[in-house]
């Protein structure tokens, strides 16, 4: 039983952590907070003055800010469909015996360790590079014209790039659920004359439903703060085709210098991200309760 | 599988399995082929660069040009040190959580998941601000503190759910036996807690290697880690892949080893103990 003496020990043990994350999440954002109803220039110090919503207004009315918006959706939607399907498809290939197992593990894995900045630039000159990189190559032994990935879709190609860091985080998720799959019960399903569909829609994806709903989660967080791979494959560009929210406010306060204008930008991901971490918690919520 | 799998489902099992691990290792596999290559056979044809001379030119023409060894330097303090410093925060934190667990204990923990929601661009003027006025820009002490806070929410629920899988009995037994606080923390609750606390500072370690928000807005030379020295490719001059392929085969080795050893902690680090 906890007395009162080890309860205040225990409080004692918890509170530096508490603080310093309250801190870590009141004080920047105050000040965000703060900046975005200033008129505040950093090229103009000195000169900062009471600016209610203008920055608002000026942020969301930018044609910018709406494609953003769309870009960040795009982006999230696109990796989350892509990891989420292709992991399932290769947790159920993993998953059967065969020679060398351990070996196509580790290669499936090893793209999430590799750090966003390399990634990106891999891709971005070695493969899909329209003179030098092997899908040019590709293409010229096939008698085709190499395509310019980064140039005429950006989006989707930065979609394809996050897609394969992150397609290794679902697919060892996936693997480790389906391990835990009751064998007994499969082999029970199948000897009453189940096919395999049936038995994966009936049996595997309820199963897997949980970790799906993690995976989701886990990767929306971090899918909606893609940064690195746009800042070295386009810019954002060509013009604001492949910026997102990120992007955008990064380009508003430190490139533009507009501090008012990228703090309004700031305050906006933050209630967007607010909105879709409530669904997810309630989603989460329901699926982690058990 | 007790049923006899037949030899062709097994060959097309096999078969498709290494066709798509091969393919998905692929980008990697190749920048490692292209980093032994010199510049003018590393922009070949794929044919071309396998059949071409290996040599070892690019590896030392990155350290002399860039100073590897200063950002592999600044990615050990920086990834290590945050870590270590989070360990000491959230060690504490989780224990209490664990062993003492009050009536608010669940939504401490979810209020601490939650900070992690908070999109890092949300901060980004204030952090910049603030480093800039702190003297702190380019410096691997303020780096430091803030990789430390972004992961310890983390740090701190991967703690506690190893935390929650020791008995509580044993303590109960322990005291019983009148063991003392200190020899209830060192002899019984020190050793069950260790192989937790590693698996928790591998992956952490592994996160915080491969950050690239922060670590490419607040430094620039100085403190720069290896995301940050990566980065100052994306605008080269002249021929640069073997280079290029050279300094990424360094900055993601040590990681890929590291993560090849984490894969069931990477599972349960990162989903919150939610899946095992």
């Amino acid at each position: 039983m906890a007395t009162k003496h080890s309860r205040m020990a225990a409080r004692l043990m918890v509170s530096p952590a508490v603080i310093l994350l309250f801190l870590w999440m009141i004080v920047p954002l105050g000040m965000t907070l703060y900046f975005s109803l200033l008129r505040y220039n950093l090229l103009m110090p000195g000169m900062e003055s009471w600016a209610g919503l203008d920055n608002y207004r000026y942020f969301i009315g930018q044609s910018a800010f709406w494609q953003a918006l769309g870009n960040t959706l795009a982006l999230v939607g696109g990796v989350l469909a892509i990891t989420v399907l292709g992991g399932i498809a290769l947790a159920l290939l993993l998953d059967q015996p065969f020679k060398g197992q351990g070996v196509v593990r580790v290669l499936v894995i090893a793209p999430f360790f590799v750090m966003p900045t390399v990634s990106a630039l891999v891709w971005k000159n070695m493969l899909m590079n329209p003179v030098n990189g092997i899908f040019a190559h590709i293409a010229k032994a096939l008698g085709l014209q190499p395509f310019d990935f980064l140039a005429h879709a950006p989006l989707a190609s930065i979609i394809v790039i996050v897609a394969w860091s992150w397609l290794p985080f679902a697919t060892l998720i996936l693997l480790t659920a389906l391990q835990s799959l009751d064998r007994e019960q499969m082999e029970a399903a199948e000897m009453d004359g189940a096919n395999w569909l049936n038995r994966f829609l009936y049996l595997t994806l309820p199963h897997l439903t949980r970790s799906i709903t993690v995976v989701v989660l886990i990767q929306t967080i971090f899918l909606l703060s893609v940064f690195a791979e746009i800042l070295v494959t386009t810019n954002g560009g060509p013009g604001t085709a492949s910026t997102n929210l990120p992007y955008l406010v990064y380009a508003q306060s430190l490139l533009n210098f507009d501090v008012g204008g990228g703090s309004a930008g700031g305050i906006v991901a933050v209630i967007l991200a607010n909105i879709v971490a409530v669904f997810l918690m309630r989603m989460i919520g329901k699926n982690l309760e058990t | 599988m007790a049923r006899k799998s037949s030899a062709t489902r097994q060959a097309v099992v096999t078969i498709s399995a290494w066709t798509v691990g091969l393919v998905i290792f692929f980008p990697i596999l190749w920048i490692i082929v292209l980093s032994f290559k010199s510049e003018g056979d590393a922009i070949g044809t794929p044919l071309a660069v396998l059949t071409s001379a290996w040599t070892l030119d690019s590896y030392v023409e990155v350290q002399e040009r860039s100073n590897y060894l200063r950002h592999f330097w600044n990615s050990v303090v920086l990834s290590l040190g945050s870590t270590l410093i989070a360990l000491a925060i959230a060690i504490p934190a989780a224990w209490a959580m664990a062993f003492a667990p009050g009536r608010r204990t669940k939504d401490l923990l979810m209020w601490m998941l939650s900070t992690k929601m908070m999109p890092a661009v949300g901060v980004l003027v204030p952090m910049y601000l603030l480093f800039r006025d702190f003297g702190l820009l380019d410096t691997r002490v303020g780096l430091v503190g803030v990789l430390t806070l972004i992961n310890l929410p983390i740090v701190i629920w991967m703690l506690y759910t190893y935390f929650k899988e020791i008995p509580g009995e044993i303590l109960e037994a322990a005291r019983m036996d009148g063991a003392g606080l200190r020899a209830e923390i060192l002899y019984i609750l020190t050793p069950m807690a260790v192989p937790g606390i590693a698996s928790t500072l591998l992956l952490n370690v592994i996160l915080a290697w491969n950050e690239a928000f922060w670590t490419l807005q607040l430094t620039t030379s100085k403190a720069a880690p290896l995301t940050q020295f990566i980065a100052s490719y994306s605008s080269p001059e002249g021929l640069f892949y073997a280079k290029l392929s050279a300094a990424s085969t360094m900055a993601i080795a040590p990681i890929l080893i590291l993560g090849w050893f984490s894969q069931k902690q990477l599972v349960r680090g990162l989903t919150f103990g939610a899946v095992k």
